[in-house]
């Protein structure tokens, strides 16, 4: 019951190639075509940072509902969260130097009423799209996800080394207020991060869209972790019935990102005002393969694929649907990105991928050296029973 | 034809025991009623699994397809209306206006096509008499739905499900109305 999660070898090598071949990737965008590698690394630091803020709020989700059966996946989403400080120091970092290629609302002759250049709504979202504010913001998000991160940790690893109740009952409300604090900012951070790149362009359901797509990304990763973990011999006590959840909420989550996908379409496509339609103009007119393939890969891919109950069940569909789910939300963090960024000298090469395979290596080395720090289980959760004899 | 016999049960417990037992013996049980749900009874009993899920996906793929059939036939064939400058000559150019209405009717096609069905199987449709064996499996009683193939075995079984714990053995319906 105290095994904990022993590194190989391979565990620190393959990461650190990913990582050397994201930083080939990335020296040499930057040698060849700065405004991609700054909208390739600003898609890959966000898509990864969601997928560990997803971890955090997966912990959080559990105790709030006070839900037994994912005691014993736990710590996976826990360990995720370990990536979150680099990630949102990164966004911030990425902000920083490369807010003049990133984000067109940054450049100061908009503001100038002298300049031709001069941009009458610009200057009136002023007051919540300047620098400074905006740096407040991101070092806000830094603060309250990151800190409600590590006392969830704090909590659950002190559980283990000392038991008793009262750190599940310090967990609750923790959670409780991280989930009300996690559904403002997820939805002024997807305004702030991904909606003013576009910033003359404004939709009022993005803030969900965006969290649809975090949380489907997430629970495709935990699911992945874990169908890793069981290949090397580790978690005997999940079985198929925590994995049929899981497989249940990745179907569930597609459906939903889709729901809010379309909602946020059919209207702009229905109302066909010019200064919204012009988000889709420019996908459709560009990007148009990779936007179709989007919509195939995140809703028709896993809805087919995950319907039936023995889909869920099989550890191989769940490999095939974990895997498709996250390529196909990745490509659509690159479609909110790229298109305001780069627009039509687009590319999807080396730059872009070689940045996601680093960031993926870099994910997977601090999630995995989280994993190793604490058992897998943890031996002394009030609800590790009903989770241990799940079965549905 | 198999005869249906009726075993009788105080304790679910006793009952989620009887029933290995009794398939070891070769009885073949067929269904258990109960006033509750019993957890994890479904593969102890040995019952196929459902097949109501592969008939929702049949009534969603009805659905769908009566749904676009509907609204070309409306919105493109008998009578195309200008709305808002949208296309109305071709059904997949004017499709995201339509997906909501589609997405209605497969939602609507199969809930009530699997409620049906369902109650069909049942045979728990308005009016008819609920086929209970006994009456008091609405109040506290459970009861296990055995098959006698050979009639010769019958005592044989009857026997066996009375040792295996059932307080009472019915060798017919007490059908009430």
């Amino acid at each position: 019951m105290d095994r904990k999660y022993e590194l190989t070898k391979n565990n620190r090598l393959i990461p650190m190639i990913m990582m050397a071949i994201g930083l080939a990737a990335i020296v040499m965008g930057f040698l060849t075509d700065k405004s991609r590698t700054w909208a390739s690394l600003l898609t890959n630091d966000f898509y990864f940072t969601a997928i560990s803020l997803c971890g955090t709020f997966f912990v959080a989700l559990q105790y709030v509902a006070q839900a037994g059966w994912a005691v014993g996946i736990k710590r996976i989403p826990e360990a995720m969260g370990g990536f979150l400080k680099f990630g949102v120091a990164g966004i911030i970092l990425i902000f920083i130097l490369g807010h003049h290629e990133l984000y067109h609302w940054t450049h100061a002759e908009l503001y100038d009423h002298s300049s031709p250049e001069f941009d009458a709504i610009m200057n009136g979202k002023r007051g919540f799209l300047n620098i400074p504010f905006f740096l407040v913001r991101l070092i806000g998000y830094f603060v309250i996800w990151v800190g409600f991160t590590y006392m969830l940790r704090k909590q659950s690893l002190l559980e283990d080394a000392e038991g008793g109740l009262v750190h599940y009952r310090k967990s609750v409300p923790l959670a409780a207020v991280f989930v009300v604090l996690f559904a403002i900012t997820t939805s002024t951070g997807a305004w702030d991060i991904l909606m003013s790149i576009d910033a003359h362009w404004f939709s009022t359901l993005f803030g969900w869209f965006m969290f649809a797509g975090l949380f489907v990304s997430g629970l495709s990763m935990i699911c992945l972790i874990i169908l890793y973990l069981k290949l090397k011999g580790y978690l005997e006590h999940v079985n198929n019935n925590h994995l049929h959840d899981m497989g249940k909420y990745m179907f569930a989550f597609c459906i939903f990102w889709t729901y809010l996908w379309f909602s946020q379409f059919m209207l702009i496509w229905y109302a066909n005002l010019p200064e919204e339609v012009i988000y889709f103009q420019v996908r459709w007119e560009n990007f148009r393969t990779l936007w179709v393939i989007n919509l195939l890969v995140n809703f028709c891919a896993p809805f087919l694929i995950l319907m039936s109950r023995d889909a869920k069940r099989r550890n191989s569909i769940l490999w095939v649907s974990g895997i498709v789910i996250l390529g196909g939300q990745w490509l659509n963090v690159y479609l909110m990105v790229i298109p305001g960024v780069v627009g039509e000298d687009w590319h999807l090469g080396f730059i872009e991928l070689g940045t996601m395979v680093g960031f993926l290596g870099f994910f997977l080395w601090t999630t995995l050296q989280e994993l190793s720090k604490a058992s897998l289980v943890p031996k002394n959760h009030p609800m590790l029973t009903e989770s241990l004899h799940h079965h549905i | 034809m198999a005869k249906r016999i009726y075993g009788i049960f105080d304790d679910e417990e006793i009952l989620m025991k009887a029933i290995p037992v009794l398939r070891s013996q070769g009885v073949v049980c067929r269904e258990v009623q109960s006033p509750f749900p019993i957890h994890g009874i479904d593969p102890i009993i040995g019952t196929p699994r459902t097949r109501l899920s592969i008939t929702s996906f049949m009534y969603g793929i009805l659905g769908t397809s009566l749904a676009l059939l509907m609204v070309w036939y409306m919105m493109i064939y008998d009578w195309p209306i200008n709305i808002g400058g949208k296309p109305n000559f071709m059904l997949y150019l004017n499709l995201p206006a339509f997906i909501p209405v589609t997405f209605e009717m497969t939602v609507f096609c199969a809930a009530h096509g699997m409620a049906i069905t369902f109650l069909f199987r049942s045979k728990l449709l308005p009016g008819v008499t609920a086929p209970i064996p006994h009456p008091r499996v609405t109040d506290d009683k459970l009861v296990l739905h055995v098959d006698v193939n050979d009639e010769t075995k019958m005592d044989q079984t009857v026997n066996s499900i009375k040792n295996a714990g059932a307080t009472e053995v019915l060798l017919k319906s007490m059908q009430f109305s």
